[in-house]
């Protein structure tokens, strides 16, 4: 039962832990690693639309991606692990406390005791935020088999060898039609997450200050998840239908 | 016609409802100069050392302003404190359903008003018949409680300079009502549901919701504590301790339809009168004139809406009853009758709350109310129909002032008439009709409050209370949150320092044979399995409550009351069909007790009605009243607080009377032309 | 009119429950929605059954006692065309021949003791953890020594108009009672004699909170729009701006 551990909790712990472990500071961990992600995502998204320059700079965009950010303040390829390190704890940090806000909520719903509206009606909530948890299952699913795909290039798509320029793998893979369809659904379940998850994060930073800032935030969000939905899906349109790169 | 002229004698049939018992010699308030008094009686008062006080249990029933304030309070001192509320929570007690504000001698507005100047006003507006004693402490209080109240977090009106407001209530001369938007009482309950739930926390208050008291327990002569049924699973169970304190709230309810919240109830103040509580001044009672009418059978509670109302709105019927269902809008002006500006030229719509009533109910008496018709039994057994309401009309005043100025001064009234009407006060005149509001009887207490037996305390509306036969606006807050932060807590001492009394336990014989009382008569009302509903019944009560001892009494009217509620006592008693089990939640047991209650309460309120031969407040007797129709008093034969004594069932009432002295006020008879 | 009910019944805390339909006739429009249950109740008895239970005190939406969910929505707020309790909610709202769904709050925190009457003392909990003002009776300073800005002063009454009745938690599809505590977070926290405490009681109360079992908030803002008393979502985020500046002081450490 939740309430004796629940019991312990009070008993054992000072009321600052207690305040430490409670559920607004899960959020804010969510919030700041979120922001930071979608951070990440706008970055990885201008560098993509490097392909639109040419074969070149995009390759050479990735070659300075690997070796050469802060050189020489750090040695040769150190930032992309510590940049890699940052986004993947980040990316633990949120999946274990949408995990712990994932359960309390089924707690509070009831869902242990069965507790089910016959009918509900929640006009609030907008469909992003209704499968922000499923659809953030489904893209961390996407999001493994899109490192598979191009960071460690275990799973590839059409003809390129091993050793193939970043540009060249690129427009092989999404010449096929079906590579580009898991983009776009990729890229929908990112933009919705971002369109509930960018607006969510602000205000339990604590942004919502009244109406006009819901209204506010909510708009950014849909900027955000617009822009993101575009910029990633250009290069791989483009390179599906030859407009411009090949 | 002055004061002093002579009652109209008592039939011989109407003195054989009661019997003559001694008088009250004295209510035990301290000698000396009134200003003097309170701080006489603190500083006499026995003294309970604080590390004794955890050894010393209160049981306190009740959690709105009177009973929760005086928990918190207990709590602080350092008293183990049990209190109990039928509801879920402490924070849903009727209290919270007062709007208007709560008044206190600050003088703020510096415009004269002072401690003497509350205390003169709430004795005038209870028209001399509260007790001088407690309400000159209860005005010497006053001013405490808004600090206690602020320190508390309620939220006050504030003007821009972050200091607090008042406005003026109830046709007072000095701005001294101090209010949170319409919702005060809301707030003031809040803070002192706060201040308990931090005792809760501390571990000396020990909360006990949905439990209903049925029974009071009384060893070797003192209060000792109380039986509740636990409204979940049934349990009726012994609580003891060393004092108990009754904050139950008012009786209005006693009426069916009233702006009470339906659960309220006088069961255990009923208990207690039952085991030797004096029950005082039952018949005065409170009718609000502007409340939203009934609309039809299925009415289950009256809605108030600040009588502020009238400063703007006119009253008025049709002239023709044939009129009476047509749109209000195509009634000519000549075809109207604004009648309280026909026979009060002087004040008009304006009125004190007892004249707008009765002559409202005359109204509608005489066919010309409007609105729904609503079946209601007659005076002869028939059942009619009668439109119950009369307009109040804001055409005038939206002409000459605008939609824009009428919707700033009334907006949030006129928004919740049309949620609960249906219907545009903007554009057709709202209804209204008199209700049943709040009850200035109640429990007999003496200067410490405390009841006629021992160790028995009553705080709040639940005692016949500071008000008199009438209480002014704004003051139950003030008398609630007076008697439970600063007059109780003060008081209680003085008995509790002989304490703690003798051991008791579950097999004391007075203690198990209240449990069995309480077990038996639920048993019994399980097992009638009659054939009506107890609404119905209670709806029945209310109707005859409502006819004879509603806003006009008359003698032969109460003698019929009298007999129509002893037959409807058989009734229920034979009759009445309560669906379930006791060991279950059964809201249909839970009423079933309190109508039983309600019932015998019933009839000493007529009983009371019928011996006050003269007007006096909210209590209209038609053979006193002046040529022109206004109440009035004979000060020579009724100046006093009538207690009675519980006759034993299907004995007469004992009444004893506890002559009102006024040292400090001169008697006189109000006026309104 | 003639409304058709589909009402949860349950026996106990423990037993399955379910929806059980019922036909009223005669249902006027200027009934509340109470008093419908009331006519419901009428005509259960006289056929010897067992009514329907249902909490209810003031019936004029003022004490927070009264709340079933009706339609899918705490309070029948989709019915209504303004923000609401159930007994505040009236007949005309529904057509006639309607088909009305009525159920009780259901969250984690809050026990079905009965049909349609759950057991809200976590909020009481919550309110014990912090949510006071710690003034002992008669150590009050006068009133007037300590002046509260107006606009705030409002705020704090905007907050402090919550009745406790707990549609905000039945309408949140996380199970979090966030809107009832920012309330009386927000509430204090706006007053001048709420600041001694302010950062002790912000931690209590949050950690209260999630000790009841309430769910954590995503900021969706189904409890604010069925809020009868309409405390706004914005007080959530005073909630989580207190919380977060709280983290860096030592109260209650």
């Amino acid at each position: 039962m939740p309430g004796s551990v629940a019991l312990v909790a009070t008993t054992t712990l000072s009321m600052h832990a207690r305040a430490l472990h409670s559920l607004v500071v899960k959020k804010v961990v969510m919030a700041i690693t979120g922001l930071l992600l979608i951070g990440f995502l706008l970055m990885h998204m201008f560098g993509n639309l490097k392909v639109f320059i040419g074969p070149e700079a995009y390759n050479h965009y990735a070659e300075w991606l690997k070796q050469d950010i802060l050189y020489p303040i750090l040695p040769h390829g150190w930032f992309i692990w510590i940049f890699r390190a940052v986004i993947a704890v980040s990316l633990v940090l949120h999946i274990y406390c949408a995990t712990k806000l994932w359960q309390a909520s089924l707690r509070g719903r009831g869902a242990h005791d069965n507790k089910k509206y016959t009918k509900v009606r929640r006009p609030q909530q907008t469909i992003a935020a209704k499968v922000m948890r499923w659809g953030g299952l489904t893209l961390l699913l996407l999001l493994i088999f899109h490192i598979l795909m191009f960071t460690t290039q275990t799973i590839t798509f059409g003809n390129f060898k091993a050793g193939a320029t970043p540009y060249d793998m690129f427009t092989a893979s999404f010449e096929h039609w079906y590579v580009w369809a898991i983009y776009v659904l990729f890229m929908a379940a990112v933009s919705l997450h971002v369109r509930h998850g960018f607006y969510s994060a602000f205000t339990t930073l604590g942004a919502n200050v009244g109406p006009q800032a819901r209204v506010f935030l909510n708009g950014l969000a849909y900027f955000a998840a617009a822009l993101i939905f575009v910029g990633f899906m250009l290069p791989p349109t483009a390179v599906l239908f030859g407009l411009g790169v090949s | 016609m002055a004061a002093s002229d002579k009652a109209v004698p008592a039939g011989e049939q109407a003195s054989s409802y009661w019997k003559a018992g001694v008088d009250i010699a004295d209510a035990k308030a301290p000698a000396g100069p009134i200003e003097k008094k309170w701080q006489t009686r603190q500083f006499e008062a026995k003294l309970v050392n604080p590390a004794n006080r955890r050894k010393l249990t209160v049981l306190i029933v009740g959690t709105g302003l009177a009973g929760g304030a005086a928990a918190a309070t207990l709590g602080e001192a350092g008293y183990n404190v049990h209190t109990f509320c039928y509801q879920d929570s402490p924070r849903r007690a009727h209290s919270i359903a007062a709007q208007g504000g709560i008044n206190a001698a600050k003088n703020y507005r510096n415009d004269n008003d002072s401690v003497y100047r509350l205390f003169y006003d709430t004795v005038k507006g209870g028209d001399y018949r509260a007790r001088e004693t407690n309400v000159y402490r209860l005005a010497e209080v006053s001013a405490k409680i808004i600090d206690q109240c602020v320190a508390q977090g309620v939220p006050f009106a504030r003007e821009y300079g972050g200091l607090l407001d008042n406005r003026s209530f109830g046709g007072v001369q000095v701005q001294r009502t101090f209010y949170a938007r319409g919702q005060t009482g809301q707030q003031l309950l809040i803070g002192a549901y706060q201040a308990l739930e931090r005792q809760v926390e501390a571990g000396t208050v020990h909360m006990h919701t949905r439990h209903e008291m049925v029974e009071l327990i009384i060893v070797d002569g003192r209060a000792r504590g109380i039986v509740t049924r636990n409204m979940v699973t049934g349990a009726v169970e012994p609580w003891l301790g060393d004092a108990v304190v009754l904050a139950t709230g008012g009786y209005g309810n006693v009426f069916f339809l009233s702006t009470n919240a339906v659960g309220c109830n006088n069961t255990a103040a009923w208990r207690a009168h039952r085991k030797g509580a004096y029950f005082g001044n039952p018949c005065y009672t409170q009718i609000h004139p502007t409340c939203i009418p009934v609309h039809g059978e299925t009415q289950s509670k009256l809605t108030l809406m600040s009588e502020s109302l009238r400063n703007d709105g006119r009253i008025w019927v049709p002239k023709k009853a044939e009129d009476c269902a047509k749109d209000p809008r195509q009634i000519p002006e000549e075809d109207r009758d604004y009648y309280l500006e026909r026979i009060y030229p002087a004040f008009g719509n304006l009125v004190p709350r007892d004249i707008a009533s009765r002559q409202a109910k005359n109204m509608c008496d005489e066919g010309r109310g409007v609105g729904p018709a609503v079946a209601e039994k007659g005076p002869d057994g028939q059942i009619r129909h009668v439109r119950r309401g009369v307009y109040l009309d804001f055409a005038e005043v939206i002409g000459r002032l605008g939609k824009a100025t009428v919707a700033s001064r009334y907006g949030n009234l006129f928004d919740m008439y049309a949620q609960i009407t249906g219907e545009n006060p903007y554009e057709t005149p709202m209804r209204i009709y008199p209700a049943v509001h709040y009850t200035m009887g109640g429990l007999w207490v003496d200067y410490d409050l405390m009841s006629s037996i021992p160790g028995l305390y009553v705080t709040g509306e639940a005692n016949f209370s500071d008000h008199g036969a009438n209480r002014l606006g704004a003051s139950a807050l003030m008398q609630g949150l007076s008697d439970g932060y600063f007059v109780l807590p003060n008081t209680v001492n003085d008995y509790l320092a002989a304490g703690p009394f003798s051991k008791i336990g579950p097999d004391t014989p007075a203690v198990a044979e209240a449990v069995d009382a309480a077990k038996g008569r639920i048993a019994k009302l399980l097992t009638i399995q009659g054939q009506r509903s107890v609404d119905s019944i209670h709806k029945e009560l209310g109707q005859i409550m409502w006819e004879y001892c509603g806003m006009e009494r008359t003698e032969q009217g109460l003698i019929t009351a009298i007999g129509k509620i002893r037959a409807l006592r058989e009734e229920f008693w034979s009759n009445v069909k309560v669906t379930g089990k006791n060991d279950d939640f059964n809201q249909a047991l839970e009423r079933a007790g309190r109508l039983a209650d309600f019932i015998d309460l019933g009839e000493l309120m007529c009983v009371d009605a019928l011996h006050r031969r003269e007007s006096c407040g909210g209590h209209f007797r038609a053979e006193s009243q002046t040529e022109d129709g206004e109440a009035l008093r004979h000060d020579d034969e009724f100046c006093y607080v009538a207690a009675w004594e519980f006759g034993g069932d299907g004995g007469q009432p004992i009444l004893h009377k506890e002559p009102l002295r006024y040292e400090s006020i001169e008697l006189k008879q109000r006026s309104y032309k | 009119m003639k409304i058709t009910l589909r009402i949860w019944r349950q026996a106990d805390r423990e037993a399955v429950g379910g929806l059980q339909t019922y036909q009223l006739d005669n249902v006027s429009e200027d009934m509340s929605f109470l008093e419908l249950l009331d006519m419901l109740n009428e005509q259960l008895t006289a056929q010897d059954l067992e009514p329907v239970a249902f909490d209810n005190d003031c019936r004029e939406g003022i004490c927070g006692m009264c709340g079933v969910v009706v339609n899918g929505a705490p309070h029948g707020r989709y019915d209504s065309s303004v923000p609401t309790t159930t007994c505040q909610l009236h007949m005309r709202s529904f057509q006639d021949g309607a088909v009305i769904d009525v159920e009780p709050w259901k969250a984690g925190p809050f026990p079905i003791i009965k049909d349609l009457v759950v057991d809200r003392s976590a909020f009481d909990h919550i309110i014990q953890a912090g949510g006071y003002i710690s003034v002992n009776t008669g150590a009050a300073p006068e009133a007037h020594s300590t002046p509260a800005p107006k606009r705030q002063a409002d705020r704090a009454f905007d907050n402090a108009t919550c009745v406790g009745c707990g549609a905000c938690v039945a309408a949140c599809p996380n199970g979090s009672a966030m809107l009832f505590t920012a309330a009386k977070v927000t509430h204090l926290a706006m007053l001048p004699q709420g600041q001694p405490e302010r950062m002790r009681r912000i931690k209590a109360m949050v950690a209260a909170h999630d000790e009841a079992g309430f769910g954590g908030c995503t900021n969706i803002g189904e409890c604010a729009s069925v809020c009868p008393k309409q405390i706004p979502l914005a007080s959530i985020g005073q909630l989580n701006r207190d919380l977060i500046a709280s983290l860096f002081k030592g109260d209650g450490k």
